[in-house]
């Protein structure tokens, strides 16, 4: 399925959809959005990238195997939910908050760095799982 | 009382499991990090007995949100010693799994979802939340179905899709049965249901909603008439994954039945009418349906069912000497039944095949191997002073105090078929000549094992007897440890004042 609009369309969808799903990451926290939704929306950027592409671009633009998400992504979440735990002698998931906001982005908490690796072990599954499917199909 | 020991055994084994992961396409570096980890989640669940052991009932809010609004863990005894036994089993089957388990299904994850399995057991003795109860249900069904189908083979996916089915059906009739019980308290948090519960007027209604419990957990642990999944499944995986199945899988149902039927509705009336009819099934379906087996892994699959009747009767009769019995059996139960697959998952290395009728002679060609394997077998029955033998004298003796002479029939009637089965057993397998062997396709036989691999499939089996034998010999350590076990499920207050810190400030 060679569409030159589709090939076209997904090089300038893919930065603004990987924004996109950034920008829904870091307002999860109080408004609808968060790591699991953003994940949904960055792999969606790279499948259509790869439907529009053809997979072997994809995989070259990425540069790590998806896979290697999933791993990455527990360990921050895993670190987030232990630091409380390490820095503070308090339960573990208990949010950690930096006092003062930081412009753009707001309130930085270790509920944003849980809420990553979410986004990151998303990414990873999503995208492997399709990739074998396109890949065996 | 706040401690941060409690929540380490389950992260440690998400921890294992994440560096496995990155581990991936290392399979001989995953084994390493996972026995040196198992070890290591051994050590910790021992601190976190010890802890328990001395100071009491230990608890953690998850986010340090007040007790009723966020997740409590809640270390009691029992959970406790569970955790510890489950640690146990992890180690010896990690071991295990190192000559068992072929490298191209360590190569699809096996390790890590071996640790997710153990991580997933851990939490659900650890929680004391309703809901988290059934998350932590989740993890298991679904790192065990990995487990279940890794590799492949015909008959896995055969008796995957068995297992699969009738376990997800069991979590949508446990997850109706918490909406109902949230709709009408108001609360999942256990020590808090505990005290609500009994002020509710509506008392068909909770009854109703206990009963459909019943049926959710019922079918996790393989209770009459919803066990079939159970031997349809069981034998088809390697034999490290059975005997963790077969060791921890069902009793965790088994521990989420005593946990609600004492802690959230107190056994009574209907229920233990209910109870005792069902509890009796179980034992002589189970024992019938081992009898007639000629497999040995699937005899052993059948005894599961069996001695499953077993810890559920003793629960129907709801006395303190009854639940001991329970407990106890529980504990002996863990050890000798993944002891008894990895047996089977050995003489299949022996004579390549686990039929009855095929095998025979392990007494004169391996008299060694043959005195190893009777501990659990003998324990199994409860020949004295094995650890089988102990908890029968408390559950035997509840049911006569209570005069519950049906189910009294039932025990000693499964005690004479196990110990029928076990007589079978010697007779086919240890005594008798064996017959010509196939030669195997793609595994080894035991005598081309090296002396590593040898090491590796035994030491785990010695580890396990080593343990079945401290029970038969000290058992008066473990009793102590089941009427301390027993008098806290039978008095849940303390449950509610370890999780709402209640007694610090009367005692202070």
């Amino acid at each position: 399925m060679k569409s030159i609009i589709l090939s076209s369309a997904s090089n300038y969808l893919l930065p603004l959809l990987l924004l996109f799903s950034v920008f829904v990451l870091l307002r999860g926290h109080y408004l609808p959005g968060g790591g699991f939704i953003g994940g949904l929306i960055a792999s969606i950027a790279f499948i259509l990238h790869a439907f529009a592409n053809g997979l072997k671009k994809t995989r070259y633009l990425l540069r790590i195997h998806p896979g290697f998400l999933i791993p990455v992504g527990l360990t921050v979440a895993i670190l987030s939910a232990v630091a409380p735990m390490i820095f503070a002698d308090l339960p573990l998931l208990t949010g950690l908050w930096y006092p003062d906001e930081i412009p753009v982005i707001g309130k930085i908490g270790s509920a944003l760095f849980f809420d990553t690796g979410v986004y990151l072990v998303v990414v990873g599954v999503s995208l492997t799982i399709i990739f074998t499917i396109s890949e065996t199909v | 009382m706040h401690s941060q020991l409690i929540i380490l055994p389950i992260l440690f084994q998400a921890l294992i499991a994440v560096i496995l992961l990155f581990l991936w396409s290392k399979p001989r570096t995953q084994r390493v990090v996972s026995v040196l980890g198992s070890g290591v989640s051994v050590i910790i669940s021992a601190l976190l007995f010890s802890q328990v052991w001395n100071n009491g009932i230990q608890t953690m809010q998850i986010g340090n949100w007040e007790p009723p609004f966020g997740i409590s863990l809640v270390a009691d005894t029992f959970a406790v010693v569970l955790v510890l036994l489950t640690s146990v089993v992890g180690f010896a089957v990690s071991i295990y799994s190192s000559t068992n388990v072929v490298s191209s299904r360590v190569k699809f994850g096996y390790y890590a979802m071996f640790h997710f399995l153990i991580m997933g057991l851990t939490g659900a003795f650890l929680t004391g939340d309703i809901f988290n109860l059934y998350v932590w249900f989740e993890v298991i069904i679904i790192s065990s179905f990995v487990l279940l189908t890794i590799g492949g083979r015909k008959a896995q996916l055969e008796g995957a899709v068995k297992y699969f089915t009738l376990n997800m059906l069991a979590s949508i009739v446990f997850l109706t049965a918490i909406a109902m019980l949230y709709g009408v308290t108001g609360s999942l948090n256990m020590a808090e249901l505990s005290q609500i519960i009994p002020t509710i007027e509506n008392k068909g209604l909770v009854s109703t909603i206990s009963l459909i419990f019943f049926v959710g957990f019922g079918v996790k642990s393989g209770v009459f008439p919803l066990y079939f999944w159970l031997p349809a499944s069981y034998h088809t995986p390697p034999a490290a994954v059975s005997a963790l199945f077969g060791g921890l899988l069902t009793k965790v149902g088994v521990y989420a039945m005593i946990r609600v039927f004492t802690l959230l509705f107190p056994i009574s009336g209907v229920n233990q009418t209910v109870f005792i009819v069902i509890a009796a099934f179980t034992i002589i379906f189970g024992g019938i349906g081992a009898l007639v087996q000629k497999d040995m892994v699937r005899t052993f699959s059948y005894l599961i069912i069996c001695h499953i009747g077993f810890m559920i009767g003793g629960l129907s009769m709801f006395t303190e000497m009854a639940l001991v019995g329970v407990v106890f059996y529980m504990f002996h139960d863990i050890i000798v039944k993944a002891n008894l697959f990895l047996i089977g998952g050995f003489t299949f290395r022996i004579f390549g095949n686990n039929k009855l009728s095929e095998m025979g002679g392990l007494m004169n060609n391996y008299p060694k191997l043959a005195l190893l394997f009777v501990i659990p077998l003998f324990a199994l029955v409860g020949i004295p002073p094995l650890s089988g033998f102990w908890p029968k004298i408390s559950l035997f003796g509840a049911s006569y105090e209570t005069s519950n002479i049906g189910l009294l029939v039932a025990f000693i009637f499964a005690s004479f078929i196990t110990l029928f089965i076990i007589a079978k057993i010697w007779n086919q397998v240890f005594a008798k000549h064996a017959s010509e062997r196939d030669d195997l396709v793609k595994l080894k036989y035991f005598n081309q094992f090296t002396k590593r691999e040898k090491t590796a499939l035994i030491f785990p089996i010695v580890f396990l007897a080593l343990i079945t034998l401290y029970y038969g010999f000290f058992a008066d350590h473990i009793q102590v440890l089941s009427e301390r076990i027993s008098y806290e499920l039978m008095h849940p207050n303390e449950y509610f004042e370890a999780v709402f810190n209640i007694k610090n400030e009367t005692t202070q």
